[in-house]
């Protein structure tokens, strides 16, 4: 079984929960454990929340591209927006870091936390694309 | 998100029901920060028990309120939060920072398979 869905919305923050929605009927499709439907949900909002945040300044007009991909092995999920773009990528992925005191720097914490792996693509002005990936063998119900 | 709010002298106690992001933690935040400048609140409970998700939006927006709280001599307390809720916060550090009541691992405790 392989699967691969795309959705385009606009930048507006009630987005942000019918991202998660999508990826929560994903994962229960692949009958993922509810604690790990928990933790995509969390990492979907941080990078789609980044992308609004950061990428768009909270413009409410702007693309944002989910795509998600999976088979048996593994799942793919890649956020992709059109906006500021990350001057310093390594920096941005520090624990702590943010560039609003009324936030706690934790976005990236929770993505590197819940996947087994996070790229970081960005372009000062043209955009940030994160690609993350879950491998689903070890978490899987094995099906006898 | 809905907002339950209670006060009594001081304290401000808040049912929360819903899912506390970005779009939700602005609402969140107005609602404390009014009640502090308004009435004086110094001791804010935040009843979490009917919260099904929350994110670092959500949980920077307690943190802030925390903050606010203290150089005045108040404090947060944060209750009832149910156990998937709770393992977000542990990763953040919020535990060791906030006063948690009746968290997961003593209401958990013998329950847990």
């Amino acid at each position: 079984m392989k699967n691969q869905l795309e959705l385009t919305f606009t930048s507006l923050p009630g987005n942000v929960g019918i991202a998660r929605m999508l990826i929560a009927s994903v994962a229960a499709q692949l009958d993922l454990a509810l604690s790990d439907i928990e933790e995509l949900k969390v990492v979907i909002s941080e990078a789609v929340s980044n992308s609004i945040i950061h990428g768009y300044k909270n413009k409410e007009d702007m693309p944002i591209t989910l795509r998600i991909e999976y088979d048996e092995k593994k799942l793919k999920i890649l956020v992709r927006d059109q906006g500021c773009g990350i001057p310093d990528i390594e920096q941005a992925m520090q624990p702590a870091y943010s560039t609003d005191p009324e936030r706690m720097g934790l976005g990236f914490v929770f993505m590197q936390s819940f996947m087994d792996d996070l790229q970081v693509e960005s372009t000062v002005n043209e955009g940030t694309t994160v690609i993350m990936v879950k491998e689903l063998e070890n978490i899987r119900p094995s099906k006898h | 998100m809905l907002i339950e709010k209670n006060i009594q002298r001081q304290t401000l106690t808040l049912n929360l029901q819903g899912e506390l992001d970005m779009n939700t933690s602005e609402t969140l935040r107005q609602a404390i920060d009014t009640e502090i400048e308004r009435r004086g609140i110094r001791t804010v409970i935040l009843n979490l028990e009917e919260v099904s998700f929350i994110d670092s939006s959500g949980l920077g927006v307690i943190l802030g309120r925390y903050k606010k709280l203290l150089p005045m001599g108040g404090k947060m307390i944060i209750t009832n939060v149910p156990s998937h809720i709770y393992k977000i916060m542990e990763l953040s550090g919020l535990p060791r920072i906030i006063e948690f009541e009746n968290t997961p691992s003593r209401k958990m405790e013998g329950r847990e398979k």
